[in-house]
């Protein structure tokens, strides 16, 4: 807990995460209208540019997580201090989960008002079950993969080139369950086939973690 | 039972011997002072013993945990006073305080007591980044003694205090019974008056170990040479 | 003797693809890449998980030789990618005219995975100190390998969604067929485990050397008695590296390192 209360403190006080985060997906909602030349979008190509842009945006959270971190000693700090180490992995994840609902509450309003054809309404209670799916998703992976890239050169590049295939199957899972939301038409349905395969993504990412979170901080 | 005992201790980082073959013990309430050249393996002495790095061969015991098997077991124990104040630059002194107090499970009251005693009560509430480099290392202090380590592990515990300053962190971080000390240090004349013990380190061996009364201060210097 | 199996084995498979094995009936020649493209895509993702096993064993051990397997097993799993992704491209360019097809969810599978292990190197050399690179890039073996079969399922899934397709469909293969594909299969796997055993020994032989070399350096500073210590020491590694070479059969090299034990 006193971990996570610092890191919120820090972002607060710093601010620079989130609202870059958030800034990033409305931006890139701009450039999808152009680079597709379409001013509105439904089903696969709007599940799709969803994903994408949370994707990305979420990366940059993800590769700021730590930094603070490796670069002004709290690691050192946090091994000194009578905790357990899975306490850390734990304040940091929620800490990401949170900017990542933070970006989502800007980025999916954003997206209803800029691109997207049919209205958000009635799909917002099926595409918030979705959101909430993929987000524990890239935590769990976006943790792991901050943890592992910190303390390495040219941290900046090498967390995108792993955390982006590992999120492949996310991006598979979040964008074809949202797709019939986002359709045209009669609202279609929730497919359970995909909120399973997220959710078990999400465990077994959050077990991985878990499980080798303690290897990372170490020296 | 001595509070830290070493026998055969080896380092590496990558191919470099940091420290090899270095032995000392060290009884409760002593000051081992530690002299050496820049990248005798001072630094990696003191992360050693604070459970930071773990040793390559020998063993090591401190507080009676052998390491680094049973590190866990005196985290919260040791304070270590290196040369980062390992602290968030962003927050201010408090914050940062707050925060290991949380971590350490420390009374709060004791963080505003500290602040007092060491002068800062005046800064405590502006960002660490903004603050001088003398205001940063007494933060550091007071972060390092917070949770009343019963070995401190100090790395030029004095540099960047003025003399006001070091009458100021001299009751925390000075002699007194039950704390056991192993400080570095590049000052002959102030190092060897509060040693018990004087260790000097050279390219990671063990150069000079002795008690403080048979140890002069050419010896010392002849170590930078 | 694991090189002179893994010979006798190619061999076999080769005479197999080219002389038993029926044509196929539609495809006809082309059709006989499947015995190459096929194992090595398998034994390429079985040395990516066994990467995976190995890293385990290194974490819970410290032992770093478990960490120098997973490297070597992972490093020859991406080279026998290349080789799967560059013959999966001939053939489907060749059965269905386009160099890559999406709607083939084994090859996309293997893509994605292929690009992940493709920064294991990249993540390795970014980091300094032997022991933590050693101990990251085994996490990242662990994590990988645990991604293989879940983004296998996760792929198929989604191209099933498009469009159903029956699963395992190498278990219709007429039993000529079936037969050279084992074989084959087999001598991937053989050809595998010897590039591992080499790529270990050199490996093993080069930080001998330079174990070795580092004594050398050592041994004009030394006072005479040390020097013979050092010696002795110089010249046991030099015997280990010249023994592990020699039982990998790169003898020139040893004859450098014996040479200079």
């Amino acid at each position: 807990m006193a971990v996570l209360r610092k890191e919120l403190l820090v972002e607060l006080r710093t601010l620079e995460s989130v609202p870059g985060m958030a800034l990033f997906a409305v931006t890139t909602f701009v450039v999808f209208h152009f680079a597709l030349n379409r001013s509105s979008v439904d089903a696969d190509l709007a599940a799709g540019i969803l994903w994408v842009t949370l994707l990305f945006a979420s990366m940059l959270g993800i590769n700021r997580l730590f930094v603070a971190d490796a670069d002004q000693g709290g690691f050192d700090a946090f091994l000194l201090a009578p905790v357990d180490r899975t306490a850390m992995l734990a304040a940091k994840a929620l800490a990401l989960l949170i900017y990542v609902v933070a970006l989502e509450l800007v980025a999916v309003p954003a997206f209803a008002l800029l691109l997207l054809e049919p209205s958000i309404g009635h799909a917002l209670p099926g595409l918030l079950a979705v959101l909430a799916l993929g987000d524990l998703g890239i935590v769990a992976i976006g943790t792991m993969v901050a943890a592992l890239t910190v303390r390495t050169r040219a941290r900046d590049l090498l967390g995108p080139l792993l955390a982006l295939p590992l999120l492949v199957p996310v991006v598979i899972g979040g964008a074809r369950a949202s797709s019939p939301l986002l359709a045209l038409g009669p609202p279609g349905g929730l497919s359970a086939r995909w909120l399973l395969t997220l959710g078990l993504y999400d465990l077994l990412f959050g077990l991985i973690a878990y499980a080798l979170f303690d290897f990372l901080v170490e020296d | 039972m001595p509070v830290v005992q070493v026998e055969g201790l080896a380092r590496r980082y990558g191919e470099r011997e940091a420290l090899s073959d270095v032995s000392l013990r060290l009884q409760s309430g002593q000051t081992l002072v530690v002299f050496g050249p820049n990248g005798a393996g001072k630094t990696t002495l003191l992360r050693v013993l604070a459970t930071l790095l773990r040793p390559h061969a020998g063993s090591v015991e401190v507080l009676g945990a052998p390491l680094p098997q049973q590190a866990w077991s005196v985290r919260g124990r040791i304070g270590l006073l290196g040369h980062e104040p390992l602290l968030y630059r962003e927050l201010t002194a408090r914050e940062n305080l707050r925060f290991h107090a949380r971590l350490h499970r420390v009374k709060l009251s004791r963080v505003d007591e500290l602040l007092e005693r060491l002068g800062l009560d005046g800064r405590a509430d502006e960002p660490l980044r903004t603050l001088s480099r003398g205001m940063v290392q007494r933060a550091a202090v007071a972060r390092a003694v917070l949770h009343e380590p019963e070995l401190l592990l100090l790395d030029e515990p004095r540099a960047n205090l003025d003399p006001a300053a070091i009458e100021l962190v001299e009751p925390l971080i000075g002699p007194a019974p039950g704390r056991t000390r192993v400080i570095c240090s590049h000052d002959p004349h102030g190092g060897i008056s509060e040693a018990d013990q004087v260790l000097g380190l050279r390219a990671g061996c063990v150069a000079l170990l002795r008690e403080r009364a048979r140890v002069s201060v050419e010896e010392i210097a002849g170590l930078y040479r | 003797m694991l090189a002179f199996c893994t010979l006798a084995a190619m061999a076999v498979a080769l005479a197999l693809v080219f002389f038993y094995a029926p044509l196929d009936a539609e495809q006809g020649f082309l059709q006989k890449i499947f015995y190459v493209h096929v194992p090595l895509a398998i034994v390429s993702l079985c040395g990516f998980v066994a990467g995976g096993v190995l890293a385990i064993a290194h974490l819970r051990s410290g032992d770093a030789r478990w960490d120098a397997r997973s490297y070597v097993a992972i490093h020859t799993s991406l080279i026998f990618g290349v080789a799967t992704l560059i013959t999966g491209s001939i053939w489907a360019k060749g059965s269905w005219g386009h160099w890559w097809v999406w709607d083939e969810p084994t090859l996309v599978s293997f893509l994605i995975v292929f690009l992940l292990y493709a920064t294991y190197q990249p993540l390795r050399f970014a980091i300094e100190d032997a022991e933590r690179q050693a101990r990251y890039a085994s996490v990242f073996a662990v994590t990988a390998g645990a991604f293989v079969p879940m983004n296998f399922i996760a792929v198929r899934l989604a191209s099933a969604y498009v469009h159903p397709r029956v699963l395992g469909s190498t278990s219709n293969l007429p039993p000529s067929m079936a037969l050279t594909f084992l074989v084959a299969l087999l001598a991937v796997a053989l050809l595998y485990a010897t590039l591992c055993a080499y790529e270990l020994a050199a490996k093993r032989a080069r930080s001998q050397l330079r174990a070795l070399r580092r004594a050398m350096e050592l041994a004009p500073h030394s006072p005479d008695a040390a020097g013979d210590a050092v010696g002795a020491r110089a010249r046991e590694a030099g015997a280990g590296a010249a023994g592990s070479m020699a039982s990998a059969g790169l003898t020139s090299t040893a004859t450098i390192s014996g040479r200079a034990g």
